[in-house]
């Protein structure tokens, strides 16, 4: 494989490339962390320890990731795609089979300071390796469905092993994920219809094989005051949380639901509904603005990239971001399935704000690098 | 350049699509947060807050002189906190070696550790001593999750004595289960007879609550409010202990007695009783099953009040009623008088007077004397039912009196109207004739024989029988009844036959006459009959005491003093008892002597400083 020719920042010195880093976006990233900071204090009962501490290092070590990220050539973080891609779906059977040697359903592999869970590593590493198959393909390949063979089969790997571990949240967020990126490719809208209809046309199969803890999420999202104490506990709890907070909320450290131990998982994937029954419509909507300026960000990042892999790897970033807040609040708000999907930056827990941070990484360096201008061979 | 331009078309789109979703997202948040936030928050508050109740002491129980008659005995309560406990079984087995444990409350204990979440108190054992108290504390260590607790235990110092007026109090029974949240507190008792019941609501006061902070579980965290409990009202009842134990000693000289003594003037009901008794104490600590059935078994009914619930005919104690209707018709008057052949003869039958060789002429004070009843046959016939009805109704019979005991009867005044409504039937003439002597149809209770005597004797004023003189300290009221329009030349000859059925020697109770100084008394006697006198018998001059025991007559008396200036109504009952002037009238001469000389009318000093500021 051979890179292509480049021109402009071709050899940046590392000064320059410091300069170049957009300093207001991890601004915004540091004013998200600091929400899940005061968030996760509050969850302890105006506590540090257990979640809070942990919560700021880590985004500390975050955000120096994201600048030695940022720094390395785009075009290194292209030959690495495959390789990284690789060593996701290795973690990710390896995973699987120690879950079935008997160890149950364990989904991280413990590295001392953090359980790595490889479907986390997964997303980005997926996101990477399609940027870096569509690259290469011309407006007539992506209209050659024998081209896409190649490409499906990358998503449906590691969506498979997901689903088997089993992790519908997340198997569902590579989905849609791989969905964008194939559509930012370039792929023909008819295709996007046919598996669409194939896709709904196989839901009583998919059905079949759901684990029955699945099937009753699924039954208890469409119906979950028929089951309060039960498996839709957990919805009608976040809703009485969140509905309580009202416009202005109950106050830091004030959350009645939270505090008392009605919320479940308050500092994981229900952080959203102790920020908002403390901080009202009024912490909602902001945090809401702060995640949209984040997405904008990205976008205009994503539009001034030269090269094609920059572009698409930034817009799968973004994204891949964008749908863990969709799931995840659609969740807490009764508008979507429990899953199990935590709040980028907010929510407690290492491996999804690590590749939260790495893809922002990954679209710092494209902005770095962005007049680089490059074709794979 | 065609890509680039197609890349930004589709990213648009999709940015599109991101503004979609959270434009939904927000309107959701908005949603829940704006339009349902009140139905959230009133979630969330009950979510948050468990309400716990404090009992509240029962309010005491005296009689007109500040004698406790129900009070709170302090008591010793054995509590399990099941989460406490490895073994419950076990450790109920080892406690059960120290204090007794039946199989039966075992079995509830478990039931009730199965109901209630494990960090609630389930009451073990309650009324026990101090020295079952002791003995457990020792043997704490051993104990995993029991603890002891002081409580209240609801005692009546008179006993038997008043078991009836009082009543007692007992567990809520599933007939009684309202909503209430007072009726969940483990131990709660309500009244379940006599004032007990009728002024439960007064006594119980107001239930302390506890409002505490709850985790998911139902654990309390912290207390929010704590509003302590209010005792309910001291009840001050007109009784006077010293009479009514005298009184409840002197019926239980019988199978089965009642006693009503009140005040003929302001109503005040200064002793009612009922014999045989039972032990209500026995009921508040919980009645053994055994006892139960065996006051349930017995024919004298000791659970029932017999004189407020009791219905007997009232034999010759109802002939004032029909010298009275006589009188006031005008149909007679004092110096009318009727023969007497021993017999009364309307048409084909043949009506007997008791004295079957007859009294001779008669006029009326002679025949209240001797109780003739030739002569209220004849009076009744001239009167007729609905004249005789009329005036037992303005003397407050057939009706009830609204008197402060639940389950007080309506006894029985028939007329016309009645027995067509009731029968489909004419009234018969025979009919009015036995009913003027008080049989037949009739029925009254020994509390409207009372305060029939009593409004005869105190000028016609239409007195009801009263029991409550106050709560708390809310003072005395002092009843006073209008007249009901007899004239009182009526009454006044009236009173002139009930002394003279005492005090004549030709008097049917004067063996029970009075004869200490300077007290007196007046009265009428009154044997009624449970079973009419057959023919046969009559002939065969079978003596009613040889019947057996439930087919005897009763036997009544009512009666007044003093004479000149009457204070006390008196009516005795006693079951079976053959003759009033044998059976009823000395027990009713015993009452009024011992209420003429005790005179509870008086203001008494008694040490008790309350009771001083409310008398």
């Amino acid at each position: 494989m051979s890179m292509g020719s480049s021109i402009g920042q071709g050899h940046l010195s590392v000064t320059e490339k410091l300069m170049l880093i957009s300093w207001p976006f991890l601004l915004l990233l540091v004013m998200v962390a600091g929400v899940g900071f005061i968030s996760l204090y509050s969850a302890a009962g105006g506590n540090i320890d257990p979640w809070a501490g942990k919560h700021a290092v880590r985004f500390a070590l975050g955000m120096c990731g994201i600048i030695v990220v940022s720094l390395i050539d785009i075009r290194i973080w292209m030959k690495l795609a495959y390789p990284i891609y690789v060593l996701g779906i290795a973690l990710l059977i390896y995973v699987d089979i120690r879950g079935h040697i008997g160890m149950g359903a364990q989904r991280w592999i413990s590295l001392g300071f953090l359980q790595l869970q490889p479907s986390e590593v997964m997303k980005i590493a997926l996101v990477l390796a399609l940027a870096r198959f569509f690259h290469g393909s011309t407006v007539e390949d992506v209209r050659n469905p024998l081209f896409l063979l190649a490409p499906l089969v990358l998503v449906g790997l590691p969506a498979m092993f997901v689903m088997f571990q089993p992790d519908l949240g997340t198997a569902m967020t590579i989905l849609m994920v791989a969905t964008a990126i194939f559509f930012l490719a370039g792929v023909s809208y008819w295709m996007f219809g046919v598996v669409l209809a194939g896709g709904v046309a196989l839901l009583p199969v998919a059905w079949h094989f759901l684990h029955d803890y699945q099937k009753r999420r699924v039954l208890v999202f469409l119906n979950p005051e028929n089951d309060p104490l039960g498996a839709g506990y957990h919805i009608t709890q976040s809703k009485i949380a969140l509905g309580s907070g009202g416009i202005t909320g109950k106050g830091f450290l004030q959350g009645s639901q939270s505090h008392l131990n009605f919320l479940p998982e308050k500092q994981t994937d229900f952080i959203f509904t102790l920020f908002t029954e403390e901080w009202g419509l009024v912490g909602g909507i902001s945090l809401m603005a702060l995640f949209a300026m984040i997405i904008v960000y990205g976008y205009f990042i994503a539009m001034n990239c030269q090269n094609k892999f920059a572009r698409l790897l930034s817009m799968g970033v973004v994204v891949n971001f964008f749908v863990y807040i969709f799931i995840n609040m659609g969740m807490v708000m009764g508008l979507l399935p429990v899953v199990g999907v935590p709040l980028p930056m907010i929510s407690y827990g290492g491996t999804a704000m690590l590749s939260v941070m790495f893809g922002f990484g990954l679209l710092m360096s494209a902005h770095v690098h962005r007049d680089i201008k490059f074709t794979s061979g | 350049m065609e890509r680039r331009k197609e890349f930004t078309r589709r990213a648009l789109m999709l940015g599109a699509g991101k503004v979609f979703v959270f434009g939904v997202l927000a309107s959701r948040l908005a949603y829940l947060q704006v339009i349902e936030q009140k139905k959230f928050q009133m979630l969330s508050d009950k979510n948050r807050i468990s309400l716990r109740l404090l009992p509240a002491q029962r309010g005491e129980i005296m009689d007109r002189f500040g004698v406790p008659l129900a009070i709170n005995r302090q008591d010793f309560r054995a509590f399990l906190v099941p989460e406490q406990s490895n073994n419950v079984e076990d450790v109920i087995a080892r406690l059960s070696r120290l204090i007794p444990i039946s199989e039966d409350e075992k079995k509830e204990i478990l039931f009730g550790i199965g109901k209630h979440r494990p960090f609630m108190p389930i009451l073990v054992k309650e009324n026990l001593t101090w020295d079952d108290m002791a003995k457990v504390e020792l043997n704490l260590p051993d104990l995993a999750g029991v603890s002891m607790a002081e409580g209240q235990i609801r005692s009546y110092p008179l006993g038997a004595a008043t078991a009836h007026i009082i009543g007692y109090v007992g567990r809520v029974s599933k007939v009684e289960l309202t909503n209430d949240p007072v009726m969940s507190i483990p131990g709660f008792r309500i009244g379940k007879t006599g004032v007990e019941k009728k002024y439960d609501t007064v006594l119980q006061g107001e239930v302390g609550r506890i409002q505490a902070e709850v985790n998911v579980v139902g654990r309390e965290i912290r207390e929010l409010t704590r509003t302590e409990s209010k005792k309910g009202h001291r009840l001050t009842l007109t009784l006077d202990a010293g009479l009514q134990m005298q009184c409840q000693e002197y019926i239980a000289r019988e199978t089965s007695a009642a006693a009503v003594v009140m005040d003929v003037n302001n109503g005040e009901v200064y002793a009612l009783c009922s014999h045989p008794s039972f032990n209500p104490n026995l009921f508040s600590s919980g009645l053994p099953a055994d006892l139960w059935e065996e006051l349930l078994a017995n024919p004298a009914k000791p659970l029932n009040n017999k004189a407020v619930a009791g219905q007997y005919p009232p034999g010759s104690t109802f002939k004032m009623v029909t010298a009275l209707a006589g009188l006031e018709s005008g149909v007679m008057d004092a110096s009318t008088r009727v023969y007497c052949p021993g017999h009364y003869i309307l048409g084909k039958s043949k009506f007997h007077c008791w004295k079957s060789q007859g009294h001779g002429s008669v006029d009326m004070v002679t025949a209240l004397r001797e109780s003739c009843d030739t002569f209220f046959y004849e009076i009744g016939k001239r009167v007729g039912i609905d004249g005789i009805a009329k005036v037992a109704h303005r003397l407050g019979l057939g009706e009830r009196l609204g008197f402060d005991v639940p389950g007080e009867s309506r006894g029985m005044m028939p007329n016309r109207a009645w027995k067509r409504k009731r029968y489909g039937q004419k009234w018969q003439q025979g009919e009015t004739l036995i009913s003027a002597i008080g049989q037949g149809y009739v029925l009254t209770t020994p509390l409207q024989l009372a305060t029939m005597t009593a409004r005869l004797v105190n000028g016609g004023k239409a007195v009801k029988p009263i029991l409550v003189r106050s709560i708390e300290d809310e003072g005395n009221k002092i009843h006073e009844w209008s007249s009901m329009g007899f004239r009182k030349a009526h009454l006044d000859f009236i009173r002139k036959g009930m002394m003279e059925v005492v005090n004549d020697r030709r008097g049917t109770a004067y063996s029970s006459r009075l004869s200490e100084e300077p007290y007196s008394m007046g009265g009428k006697t009154g044997t009624s009959q449970v079973r009419r006198i057959t023919q046969a018998q009559r002939d065969a001059g079978i003596k009613n005491e040889d019947l057996p025991w439930k087919f005897r007559h009763h036997a009544l008396f009512v009666g007044y003093a003093p004479v000149d200036k009457p204070k006390y109504a008196v009516a005795v009952i006693v079951e079976h008892g053959v003759g009033g002037a044998t059976a009823a009238a000395p027990i009713a001469r015993d009452i009024l002597l011992a209420v003429q000389k005790r005179d509870p009318r008086k203001n008494r000093t008694v040490d008790i400083p309350k009771e001083e500021k409310s008398l």
